[in-house]
């Protein structure tokens, strides 16, 4: 790939609303087959973060970098065409089109691009990758959440992206559901794709993640391994308050 | 200055008009294409008690706005909260609202034109010269204005400074947090609805006093008050003001300088303006 | 070509064919209702191209049926009818790119409000130019196009426009728009170009309705401004394809049969009345038939094959 360049690279980025600093400096770098964690407690802005990287909205300031192409503030058109792609905190599906197609229109128009009965093949081989056991014609607002989930992972793969934003994609799911999660990304990660995950499932991070980032009021407090920042006294103090510490 | 003053005049009752838009949309989420013929009913009952009982429109509106709140809080309860409830999406309630009332505005169109006729309608009233800054004026243009700032200038102070107005703020800026307060959102929303058809049906009793009107011009007034509070930015009432005035001024610059027929494009030309250059509105904060 | 749609083909042609055997029976009545029916299919069809799949309301169809009309009205005599209904197509195309380009980017509320009036502002700017520039306040349009070829004519676009909404069915542009109709931020991640796929489809279905006005145009020895940007005939031709079914290409035509025929008794029976009716319908398909009668077949034989 690009010379060692990190494959997205994330520099003083700040995003403000209305006066409300969301994203504070954030920095750090997600290395090429690397799988990292970005963690905080609610309303750290890991959400925003996520948002500012898959171009739901532009930066105040600071630059964000894919294999060393500068995309802050690019269009969420134009970043998903470059390789990222993502799903969302809340389960979003296309309601009217049937769960083949749903998977089908992350392949057509953005990194990795199909049409026709190559994009219909890749689509069936990707729901059985993520173990979708339905007919391919059925109508998507008849699945459970967590294969709406899947549908929704699978349409995120299928574009082959370069990178691959998943934000809380484990929360909601039972633990029978969230072992079968867990072990999927654990696929994806043995596949060499690389990840950033946006969770609060401790023991999926723990078990899934290289490195975390740990985010509090929008700002960087920690950086390091799971079992390092999980350790770490600030990261301990912004989840359970000062008394505990 | 002639142009000015005549500008400021008629963008002074289209404030009202699009007050009421402004609440039924700001607050209750509605855009309601049927808000012009309300205020086409207004000026029809403005209309008929001047010309039947020789009312001053100035009574009248005490009868036709509290009958205006009365149809348009059953429309909202009745007709506009099922669509509301059944939403999926915001957009979905955006296609079926907006279907819903321009369906609606049609039936008043049609029960007007049953009542009335087709004909154009205008009485005179107060029509007797009035003296400013050396000019000569219509009273009725003057009375008019002078009551709609009153009516606009009430309603933001209702709006600002009583507990009644601050809950109907509070839906406006978000729906979910309001009712996560205690703010009975379906009822405030029901309200804000009715009394923005109120102030409607108030704005088009004035402006009948110096209009020519007839049973289907309804929908050209609901396109002003759009652009007005596009213009204003929605859930902004001072910018909804100013926004009225400066339409007023542009229709009235474009009809003396031009040509009468010419006043929607006026309007456009605002409107055209505003989507390239500042979507959110005029004193708008750009949405991120 | 799948299985089904070879099946479906010869019975599409055979009614093609009975209806271009119309003007041969009668060139009266019928010859009459059936331009009109066929004019309405053509532009209710055209419209839900794109309103369809997006659920962006258009109610611009008159502006651009108007500037085709009077295209033909302002140069016919000087140029062959042909080049005049294709110019009519790329002023129409043009005009719903300024329209698209000004407001498609933003959400669909600006749209829906910019074409409430357009119709009404190309007739205010259409007669002021007239009026200035010093001519009447009409236009003559006398060529030698009879009824039977306005009714062919229509005919052969009804079935290009088939065509077109057939082909966009089956291309990339209509996947993405049915995406962005589901959920434009999944689209936009999806690598859509939104905007750009919404005004590619608005120009198409803007161009067709000027085409559609410029073939109607011979029909009226003298066009007028008032007649030709009635934005009476926006209204009906939404009713038209969403009491059909906006989301099938087939729809709009269910919607356009019966509601011609109704709106053509009121109109002849209670002239006033027709503002009722149009609000009806209105009410009618929000509260009780959201999905148009093309929805309601649809429900009927998925009950039905369940049944079995």
């Amino acid at each position: 790939m690009t010379g060692g360049a990190p494959a997205l690279a994330v520099r003083d980025v700040t995003k403000a609303f209305s006066g409300l600093v969301a994203v504070d400096a954030m920095t750090f770098d997600l290395a090429e087959n690397e799988v990292m964690g970005l963690i905080g407690p609610n309303g750290s802005g890991k959400t925003t973060m996520i948002n500012l990287i898959s171009g739901a909205f532009g930066p105040n300031s600071g630059s964000i970098q894919l294999y060393g192409d500068d995309i802050a503030g690019a269009s969420a058109t134009a970043i998903a065409r470059k390789g990222i792609a993502r799903t969302f905190q809340i389960v979003r599906i296309l309601p009217s089109l049937t769960v083949l197609e749903n998977v089908a229109a992350g392949g057509v128009f953005g990194h990795r691009r199909r049409w026709g009965r190559e994009l219909e093949e890749e689509a069936r081989h990707l729901l059985d990758k993520v173990g979708l056991e339905v007919s391919g014609g059925a109508p998507v607002s008849a699945l459970t959440y967590i294969d709406q989930k899947r549908v929704e992972l699978a349409r995120a793969l299928i574009g082959d992206p370069r990178v691959l934003l998943l934000d809380e994609w484990l929360a909601g799911l039972n633990p029978t559901e969230l072992k079968t999660g867990i072990a999927l990304i654990e696929a994806l990660r043995g596949e060499g794709r690389t990840i950033l995950i946006v969770e609060h499932v401790m023991h999926a991070i723990r078990s899934l993640c290289d490195r975390c980032v740990v985010m509090n009021s929008g700002a960087k407090i920690a950086e390091g391994t799971p079992a390092e920042v999980l350790a770490d006294k600030e990261v301990i103090r912004a989840y359970l308050g000062d008394d505990d510490a | 200055m002639d142009l000015i003053i005549v500008g400021l005049l008629l963008g002074g009752t289209y404030a009202l008009m699009a007050l009421g838009l402004q609440l039924q949309y700001g607050v209750a989420r509605i855009m309601n294409l049927a808000n012009g013929e309300v205020l086409v009913a207004g000026a029809f009952g403005a209309f008929w008690f001047y010309t039947g009982a020789k009312l001053s429109p100035f009574v009248t509106v005490l009868v036709v706005a509290p009958a205006a709140f009365v149809v348009n809080w059953a429309i909202y309860r009745y007709l506009l909260q099922p669509l509301v409830r059944r939403a999926k999406s915001r957009g979905h309630l955006e296609v079926d609202s907006i279907l819903a009332t321009f369906g609606l505005a049609f039936v008043f169109v049609g029960i007007m034109l049953a009542v009335f006729g087709g004909e154009y309608f205008s009485y005179s009233y107060l029509e007797t010269a009035f003296v400013l800054l050396g000019e000569r004026y219509a009273l009725n243009r003057i009375a008019a204005f002078a009551a709609s700032i009153l009516l606009c200038g009430a309603l933001a102070f209702w709006l600002n400074s009583t507990r009644a107005g601050l809950t109907l703020r509070a839906v406006a800026v978000n729906p979910a947090s309001a009712g996560l307060v205690g703010i009975n959102v379906p009822r405030v929303s029901a309200q804000a609805f009715a009394i923005g058809g109120a102030v409607t049906a108030a704005g088009g009793a004035m402006l009948s006093m110096f209009l020519t009107f007839d049973a289907s011009i309804g929908v050209i007034f609901t396109l002003k008050a759009l652009i007005i509070v596009i213009l204003g930015g929605v859930g902004d009432i001072r910018g909804t003001i100013v926004a009225a005035f400066i339409l007023g001024l542009a229709e009235t610059a474009v009809a003396t300088l031009l040509d009468p027929g010419l006043t929607l494009a006026a309007a456009y030309l605002l409107f055209i303006a505003i989507l390239l250059f500042r979507p959110q509105g005029l004193f708008g904060r750009r949405p991120s | 070509m799948t299985e089904r749609e070879r099946r479906i083909l010869p019975i599409c042609l055979a009614a093609f064919i009975a209806a271009a055997l119309l003007p041969l029976a009668d060139d009266g009545y019928w010859l009459a209702l059936g331009i009109s029916v066929v004019m309405y299919t053509t532009l209710a069809t055209s419209w839900a191209l794109f309103s369809g799949p997006t659920h962006y309301i258009s109610l611009a169809t008159a502006a651009f049926f108007g500037v085709g009309m009077y295209t033909v009205g302002a140069w016919v005599g000087l140029l062959p009818f042909p080049v005049l209904v294709l110019i009519a197509g790329l002023l129409g195309a043009a005009l719903a790119a300024v329209v698209g380009l000004a407001t498609l980017r933003l959400s669909g509320v600006y749209f829906v409000i910019f074409t409430l009036g357009l119709a009404e502002l190309a007739r205010q700017v259409v007669s002021w130019v007239q009026t200035t520039m010093g001519t009447s306040s009409g236009l003559y349009v006398l060529t030698d196009i009879t009824e039977p070829i306005i009714y062919w004519s229509l005919l052969a676009l009804a079935a290009v426009i088939y065509l077109i909404g057939w082909r966009i069915g089956r291309s990339r542009l209509g996947f993405a728009l049915r995406i962005i109709g589901n959920d434009e931020v999944v689209a936009v991640h999806c690598g859509i170009g939104t905007a750009r796929a919404k005004v590619i489809l608005f120009v198409v279905s803007g161009c067709l309705a000027a085409v559609i006005g410029a073939i109607m145009a011979p029909r009226f020895a003298y066009v007028t401004p008032t007649q030709a940007f009635s934005p009476m005939l926006s209204f009906q031709v939404v009713i038209m394809a969403l009491l059909g079914g906006a989301h099938r290409l087939w729809g709009p035509l269910l919607g356009v049969i019966p509601f011609t025929i109704v709106l053509d008794l009121i109109a002849a029976n209670f002239p006033n009345q027709t503002a009722l009716l149009l609000g009806g319908a209105f009410l009618l398909i929000v509260y009780f038939i959201p999905n148009g009668v093309a929805g309601l077949i649809e429900n009927g034989l998925r009950r039905g094959r369940s049944r079995a």
